[in-house]
């Protein structure tokens, strides 16, 4: 508690305070350790790619963010708060699961899977967290919403259940749906993987209309493209620790690790 | 046929189909089952149809139907709100809850609902006094003799919740299970509290699997309580006998009894039609349909071309 005016003052001093904070993140799965200490900063604005082999636990950082899997050790601040923690007595206390949603509701998140709600029409996938979370009214976020479907060109597909559209025209949608509730930060987990290759593009394109107009991103990829056209920072992990990070022409064209340039190797 | 004269109707589109000759056999010997059948209907007298019309809308016998709704729809309350509880507490995580709620579902679908009722029904003969007060011995507030508390209605109610419960439990928890983590995730992302993530995301897509099982059982129950005739309660079944009793007429009011049953569940089979539609405006049907409701819809549609006409 005493700390919170410092911070803010800090705040002030300096306006790049990071938007997100992983501090020695650490995940196991039974034996297996995934994460070995993941340190990593993400500026406001900002737009970071990382790359990795598959099983290199990209993805479960990208979830330990949100707290979609529960981390084992280290720290991760979004603005400055631990995403499902308080402070007291110096020690992290767990807050109620309605504080972890209200935190996690300025987190937003682009699955693999699409992960559209099936029983609701495009429109409702995106207003449902604005009116039921955020408790705006409907009418404002309605209006919302069809701003963000231009945005990600699909203008007038309101009415349409998630199943009658493509796997790439899903993707755009939940890419709205996660921008519906302005989020501090968007993760992406993997957002072109579940898609047919004709169909990867336009999701891209959108990925990249989003770093060019400042949202702040944090994306894991196998798109090295993407990385190398929209990223500001790429960060490459493999074995759980973070190998290698710089801008992209530094880590993709000049990798000084080993294990980077086998990696990017096939790629090319 | 003259498709040689003609060469522009030598095309699949009006090709002669080519029947199975058992189709014919099958259909044929069906058909003179179907007579028989029929021509039974109207030459045995023993039917007594004329018996079957006078008692088809006595007085016990609306009574009896009445008793036999009510009882399906308390049991069917308390089956799908204790069914609810039991699901969710099967997919906990708590350690006493789980293994409780498993072992709850594992009595009930396993011991004969029959059983079950007359034994509610002589609980009297385990406690004679029911009591309310401290557990384990403590002091007690208020008792009354079980007799009294414990009625043919009340037991037959318990039975029939209890063991609809079990059954429930099961048909929830595959429905809750049937909806893809993905889901729960998106929710948890967008910032849906974990209640409101349930019931706006998890339970309104759990009920395309949840409705269909859950009418086959709302039919099953109406036929399960003519079970409580056994211990004298005066439902449907048992106002027929009570009837056949004193006039020996017991094939007519058996008849009678069918009836009324055949009316309840053909009216509740069109119900069901009808909320199944409604629930999978945006998805396809679920998993396999059985035989009946593929009879259903096509009872239903018939209807429909039926009243077009």
């Amino acid at each position: 508690m005493s700390d919170q005016p410092k911070r803010t003052i800090e705040a002030k001093q300096h306006t790049t305070e990071p938007v997100l904070q992983a501090i020695g993140v650490e995940k196991r799965f039974g034996d297996a350790s995934v994460l070995k200490g993941i340190d990593l900063e993400v500026a406001e604005g900002e737009s970071v790619v990382i790359l990795g082999p598959s099983g290199s636990g990209k993805s479960t950082f990208l979830r330990c963010v949100n707290l979609l899997e529960q981390p084992d050790g280290g720290r991760i601040l979004v603005k400055g708060q631990d995403v499902g923690y308080t402070v007291k007595r110096g020690r992290l206390h767990q807050v109620p699961p309605r504080e972890l949603a209200r935190r996690r509701a300025q987190i937003g998140m682009v699955f693999q899977q699409f992960n559209l709600f099936s029983h609701m029409t495009v429109l409702e996938n995106i207003t449902e967290g604005p009116v039921g979370v955020l408790g705006r009214k409907r009418s404002d976020a309605n209006g919302r919403a069809t701003e963000l479907l231009e945005l990600v060109g699909l203008a007038g597909r309101e009415k349409a259940y998630p199943e009658q559209l493509s796997g790439g025209q899903q993707q755009r949608v939940a890419i709205a749906r996660a921008l519906a509730m302005d989020p501090a930060l968007v993760l992406f987990d993997e957002p072109t993987s579940a898609l047919d290759p004709e169909l990867v593009g336009e999701v891209l394109a959108t990925m990249r209309t989003l770093a060019d107009g400042g949202l702040t991103m944090v994306v894991v990829t196998h798109e090295i493209s993407f990385a190398r056209e929209a990223a500001d920072r790429v960060v490459f992990i493999d074995g759980g620790v973070i190998v290698e990070e710089g801008p992209p022409e530094k880590v993709l064209d000049n990798p000084q690790h080993v294990r980077t340039r086998e990696f990017l190797a096939r790629f090319l | 046929m003259m498709m040689t004269e003609r060469t522009e109707h030598l095309d699949i589109s009006n090709a002669h189909r080519k029947r199975h000759p058992w189709q014919i056999v099958g259909a044929a010997v069906a058909l003179l089952l179907a007579g028989q059948v029929v021509y039974l209907l109207f030459t045995t007298p023993n039917f007594g149809w004329d018996v079957v019309a006078t008692y088809l809308f006595e007085k016990s016998i609306m009574r009896g139907l009445g008793m036999t709704l009510l009882l399906t729809v308390i049991a069917m309350t308390i089956g799908i709100i204790l069914g609810v509880i039991l699901a969710l507490c099967r997919m906990s995580d708590n350690p006493v809850l789980k293994p409780l709620a498993a072992f709850y579902i594992w009595f009930f679908r396993g011991t004969p609902t029959l059983i079950q009722l007359i034994f509610f029904y002589n609980l009297s003969a385990l406690f004679p006094v029911l009591a309310v007060g401290v557990p384990f011995g403590g002091p007690t507030f208020a008792e009354a003799p079980t007799n009294r508390i414990v009625t043919a209605f009340l037991a037959a109610i318990l039975c029939l919740g209890l063991n609809e419960a079990a059954l429930m439990a099961e048909i929830i928890r595959g429905g809750l299970m049937s909806v893809k983590r993905g889901q729960r995730e998106a929710a948890a992302a967008i910032g849906m509290s974990p209640f409101r993530s349930f019931h706006r995301i998890v339970l309104p897509q759990a009920m395309r699997f949840i409705i269909p099982p859950t009418g086959n059982q709302v039919i099953s129950m109406v036929k399960s309580t003519a079970l409580v005739s056994v211990i004298a309660l005066a439902d449907l079944l048992y106002s027929a006998q009570a009837i056949y009793n004193r006039n020996f007429e017991t094939i007519p009011l058996l008849i009678v009894a069918c009836i009324w049953y055949l009316v309840v569940t053909s009216l509740l089979n069109i119900g069901q039609h009808f909320i199944e539609r409604h629930y999978g405006k945006s998805d396809q049907p679920t998993g396999g349909t059985s035989l009946r409701t593929r009879l259903s819809r096509i009872f239903a549609s018939q209807k429909e071309v039926a009243a077009r006409v």
